[in-house]
């Protein structure tokens, strides 16, 4: 188990001040000037050698990301842009990190914005998190009114300034390149790639958007070392994450662990286990709402983290855990998702406009026990017609909680079928 | 629709001007747009203040467009896109429910029938007799280890059931203010509800 020691986030929880007095007792904003002095080159490096991918969903190498930006500006300035629009269903470790650890994702941007050459960067937060923003809003002023960020920021010779803006309500803003849309005035619909944000970002200008979680695990890395980070973990998977763990579970939790940790192993030590005991699970949704859904046999031997969960045929995501019981009908959970893309498709490309609300009928028609075999089938086609036809990947987070049903719950959904035939043996039985 | 009254002029107050001028100034030259949803939130605030009712009526929203020099079709985009922006007038407490799926997991449902039953409103998006209550139907508000969760204005209400639900309207209804924002059940914020499995050694210090 994680030893507390190694727990990036010390205040997750709130327990202790979360101002920037608290903060520095927990070491934040320790001689950050010495950290900058080591060099952009150097920073980038050690985002490389820490093995940091990106916690919003993706998973991308953070370091990676960060070197593709220019080395030289050509006039134009680098921004950039911290992603707090958490809203991928099941998930709420960015908020804990914005009301409880602010200071860490305010010196993480310092951090990041200095190793990319920016000298103007943005967080976006939903607008649902008021008092969070609030809060960040707070902290914010806070760094600038100790000389952390603004002019010569912590005395580094750096000028950083940092604005929060908040969002409106619409859950495609998490997608990037509709933030930047959003961060510019406009509606969140996402932009056709090339040229990518790196190239031509905000207002036209070289672009990284980073996850919350992701940038404020970097002052730590900085701190303890990337070696300290790379050791944790599994290798390609390493680090600590923070799960949600929502659902049929006794103790439903924020917590963070070391990733590699089994699933089973991670809901029982935090969560409490499943409700009515482990042999009570039907199905996990591991890591948000578009990640597809896991069978209990599945369940017993995950492993969770991004390549262990890919070889599943599911994803790490953003780390929310979705727990359900025996109780649920889980084409109902499912089409519940469906219901939510449908509702926040943004309406640009036709395959997930139309796609979206179609699915989402079809799902109901399953749930009232109303659809033929035929029905189940035409959707699985259909979702692999909008999944990969759209400009963002809104399509695919779309199809896949319906593609993910199909394969983990096959025999139980197509038992619903109006004209459904059991098989010989099963009435043989009888 | 909804066959509200649309005032027929809007003017930022003074203390909101100052916000308004504020919100611009952050964003570099001829990038003023980028303050739009800042400013709609700024009108409808005032809208709050002024009428009990925290909605944006076309004349704000022009007068928004005027702030940032645009045509006026660029701010109402943005105000129909999003869904915080209420375009007609809605109640004292704004009831917004998450029903996603880690909300109905842990019981929406019931606190869904809860709050149509103490409000009175039959349906989503309506507003009651008296006008203090409208309920709407939200997405996933981001704090589902918290499920299911009420947010009322600014406010979420988290760890709901029905007797929850019940209790805290009904407060409303006898003019008690909100209570502080949060966890309901008594638990804090997402820790386990039992007490921590992590961070033990680093307790709760208090303020």
């Amino acid at each position: 188990m994680l030893s507390d020691s190694d727990r990036i986030y010390q205040n997750l929880y709130g327990q202790q001040d979360w101002k920037l007095a608290g903060a520095r007792a927990r070491g934040d904003w320790d001689n950050t000037a010495a950290i900058l002095a080591k060099g952009r080159d150097a920073l980038i490096e050690e985002m490389k050698t820490s093995g940091m991918r990106g916690r919003g969903g993706a998973g991308f190498p953070t370091g990676m990301k960060w070197s593709f930006m220019p080395k030289q500006s050509d006039g134009r300035p680098s921004y950039v842009v911290i992603n707090a629009d958490e809203s991928e269903p099941g998930t709420c470790k960015d908020r804990d990190i914005i009301r409880n650890e602010p200071h860490k994702l305010i010196e993480g941007t310092l951090i990041a914005s200095f190793a990319m050459g920016a000298n103007k960067a943005f967080i976006y937060i939903r607008g649902e998190y008021y008092n969070e923003a609030q809060r960040l809003q707070f902290a914010i002023d806070e760094a600038y009114n100790a000389g952390l960020i603004g002019k010569n920021a912590a005395g580094s010779g750096w000028d950083f300034d940092l604005i929060l803006q908040r969002g409106a309500g619409a859950y495609i803003c998490g997608e990037e390149s509709a933030m930047l849309e959003s961060l510019e005035g406009k509606k969140g619909m996402p932009r056709m790639k090339p040229p990518f944000p790196a190239a031509m970002g905000l207002y036209g200008c070289p672009t990284t958007v980073n996850n919350v979680e992701t940038i404020a695990g970097v002052p730590t890395i900085m701190r303890r070392g990337a070696g300290w980070f790379a050791g944790l973990g599994r290798p390609k998977n390493a680090g600590t994450k923070i799960f949600c763990i929502s659902g049929h579970v006794n103790n439903p939790c924020n917590v963070e662990e070391e990733l590699g940790i089994p699933l089973k192993e991670l809901i029982e030590k935090h969560a409490g286990g499943v409700r009515g005991g482990w042999d009570n699970l039907q199905a996990i949704i591991p890591g948000g709402a578009s990640s597809p859904v896991l069978n209990k046999a599945m369940c017993d031997t995950q492993i969770m983290d991004f390549d262990s969960l890919a070889a599943s045929k599911s994803m790490m995501g953003s780390g929310a855990i979705i727990v359900m019981d025996k109780s649920v009908d889980v084409v109902k959970a499912i089409w519940r998702l469906s219901k939510f893309f449908k509702h926040e498709s943004c309406g640009q490309c036709t395959p997930c406009r139309e796609g979206t609300g179609w699915m989402m009928r079809q799902m109901d028609r399953i749930v009232q026990n109303k659809a033929s075999l035929a029905d189940i089938h035409l959707l699985e086609q259909v979702t692999t017609q909008v999944a990969g036809h759209t400009i963002c990947a809104f399509g695919e987070a779309a199809s896949w909680p319906i593609q993910g049903m199909m394969r983990a719950f096959r025999p139980e959904v197509e038992a619903r079928a109006t004209d459904y035939q059991p098989p010989v043996q099963a009435q043989a039985a009888e | 629709m909804s066959q509200h009254a649309e005032p027929t002029s809007f003017a930022f107050h003074a203390d909101s001007l100052k916000l308004v001028e504020k919100a611009i100034a952050k964003y570099p030259e001829g990038r003023q747009m980028s303050a739009v949803k800042t400013l709609l939130d700024i009108a409808q605030r005032q809208m709050e203040q002024d009428t009990g009712s925290a909605w944006l009526p076309r004349a704000a929203m022009d007068v928004v467009a005027a702030c940032l020099g645009v045509a006026p079709i660029r701010v109402y985009e943005v105000a129909t896109f999003y869904t915080m922006f209420n375009l007609e007038p809605v109640g004292k407490y704004h009831l917004q429910l998450c029903t996603t799926t880690p909300c109905w997991l842990r019981g929406s449902d019931d606190v869904v029938a809860a709050c149509k039953k103490a409000t009175g409103i039959k349906n989503f998006g309506e507003t009651s007799a008296d006008g203090m209550f409208t309920l709407k139907e939200v997405e996933c508000l981001g704090a589902c280890v918290n499920a299911p969760i009420l947010q009322v204005n600014d406010d979420y209400f988290e760890d709901m059931d029905a007797a929850r639900t019940t209790a805290l309207i009904e407060d409303l209804k006898a003019g008690k203010p909100l209570p502080p924002a949060g966890s309901l059940a008594g638990r804090m914020s997402s820790a386990p509800a039992p007490g921590q499995t992590s961070l033990r050694s680093n307790p709760s210090a208090g303020e």
